[in-house]
C-alpha cells in the first residue's frame, strides 16, 4: 500500500459520497420546476427511509440463540414504549441505550 | 441566534453520543491498520460518512483497486440520493449555506432534519439547519481524531453503546408516525426492508430495499391530506 494509493482512495470515496449527496440538488435545481412525482417522493421517502434505517441498524440480529436478538428486541421495546409514554427523545435514547448495554454486558 | 444554537445543541445530543463513540471506534480501527491522527482527521473532514469510513479501512487494508473503491462507495452511499430528494424543499432558500448543508447530509443529520421544525421561526430555520450540521460534523471529527490518538489507552467497556443510533432512529420513526395520518409510506419501508433483508442478507439488502421503496412510493396514491 503506497501513500499515493491511500490518498487517491480517500479522494475517490470523498468525491463519490459528495456526488451522491449533491446529485438530487443538481438534477432538480431551482430554475426548473421539480416534477410532481419527485415532489411526492420527497414527501413520502422520510417515512419509508426511517423504517429502513431502523432495520439497517438491526440487520445483524440472528435467531440462532436468544442472545442474537433478545437484547435488541427488549431495548427497542423499552425505547419505543418510553417514547410513546413520555414523548421525550433524549430520555428514551438514554434509557434504551443503557438497558441495551446492561443486557449485552451483564445478562447475555 | 443564541436560542437557535442552544436548541441545536440539545437536539444533537443523541448524535453527539453516537458520533463520539462510533468515531472513536473508527479511530482505533484506523490506527490498528497502521494509519494515524492526520489520516483520521482528513477522512472525517472530507468523507464524513460513518459506515463508509469503517468499510474504507477494510478496503485500504486489502489494497483494493480504485475501481473497487469507487463502486463500493456508490453502492454503500446510494441511500444519500433519497436524503437529497426529500430535502429539496427544506434546503431551497438557505442561501450560501446550501453547499455545506448538502455536503454534511449524513444519515443522522438527515434524521434530525426530518423532524418537525414548525416551532422555529421561518427566517431562523436555515441557521438552525447549519448549526445542527456543523455540530454533528464537529462531533464526528472529534470522535475520529480522539480514537486515533488515545484509542488504545482507554479501558472503558463501551460494548453496546452503538445502540444509541438505533434508538435515535426508533424515536424519530415513532415521532413521524405520530405526526401523520398517512402510514402507508412507513409500512412500505418496514415491509420492503424486512423482506429484502431476509431474501438478500445483511450485506446486500440496502440496494434492493431502496429499489422496492422507490417503486412502491411512485405507484402509491397519496390520500387527500386532512391533517
Amino acid at each position: 500500500m503506497t501513500d499515493t494509493h491511500f490518498w487517491l482512495s480517500i479522494a475517490v470515496m470523498a468525491v463519490g459520497t459528495a456526488l451522491l449527496r449533491f446529485l438530487p440538488f443538481i438534477i432538480f435545481n431551482g430554475n426548473r420546476k421539480t416534477p410532481p412525482l419527485v415532489e411526492k417522493l420527497g414527501r413520502t421517502l422520510p417515512y419509508a427511509v426511517m423504517a429502513m434505517l431502523v432495520v439497517y441498524c438491526l440487520k445483524d440480529v440472528n435467531f440462532a440463540g436468544v442472545s442474537g436478538f433478545l437484547p435488541q428486541f427488549i431495548a427497542c421495546v423499552i425505547t419505543g414504549v418510553l417514547y410513546i409514554w413520555k414523548r421525550n427523545t433524549l430520555l428514551s435514547i438514554l434509557v434504551g441505550t443503557l438497558s441495551y448495554m446492561a443486557l449485552v454486558q451483564l445478562v447475555f | 441566534m443564541k436560542q437557535i444554537i442552544k436548541k441545536a445543541l440539545v437536539d444533537t445530543v443523541p448524535v453527539m453520543t453516537g458520533y463520539l463513540c462510533l468515531g472513536f471506534g473508527f479511530g482505533i480501527l484506523l490506527q490498528s491498520a497502521g494509519y494515524g491522527i492526520f489520516e483520521a482527521f482528513v477522512m472525517s473532514v472530507t468523507m464524513y460518512a460513518g459506515s463508509m469510513q469503517y468499510i474504507a479501512v477494510g478496503l485500504l487494508a486489502s489494497g483494493a483497486s480504485l475501481l473497487t473503491v469507487a463502486l463500493t462507495t456508490l453502492l454503500v452511499q446510494a441511500r444519500h440520493l433519497f436524503y437529497g430528494i426529500s430535502m429539496l424543499d427544506k434546503y431551497k432558500n438557505v442561501g450560501k449555506r446550501k453547499l455545506y448543508l448538502i455536503f454534511a447530509l449524513t444519515d443522522e443529520t438527515y434524521s434530525l432534519m426530518c423532524n418537525d421544525h414548525s416551532d422555529i421561526p421561518l427566517d431562523k430555520r436555515k441557521d438552525y439547519y447549519l448549526a445542527v450540521s456543523m455540530l454533528n460534523h464537529s462531533y464526528w471529527i472529534t470522535g475520529c481524531v480522539l480514537g486515533a490518538t488515545v484509542g488504545t489507552l482507554v479501558n472503558f467497556n463501551s460494548e453496546g453503546i452503538d445502540f444509541v443510533l438505533t434508538a435515535l432512529f426508533v424515536t424519530i420513526f415513532l415521532e413521524q408516525w405520530h405526526n401523520t395520518k398517512k402510514h402507508v409510506p412507513a409500512i412500505i419501508g418496514i415491509v420492503a426492508s424486512v423482506v429484502c433483508l431476509i431474501i438478500f442478507g445483511s450485506e446486500n439488502f440496502l440496494i434492493p430495499t431502496m429499489a422496492v421503496i422507490a417503486t412502491a412510493l411512485c405507484i402509491y396514491k397519496e390520500e387527500r391530506a386532512d391533517d
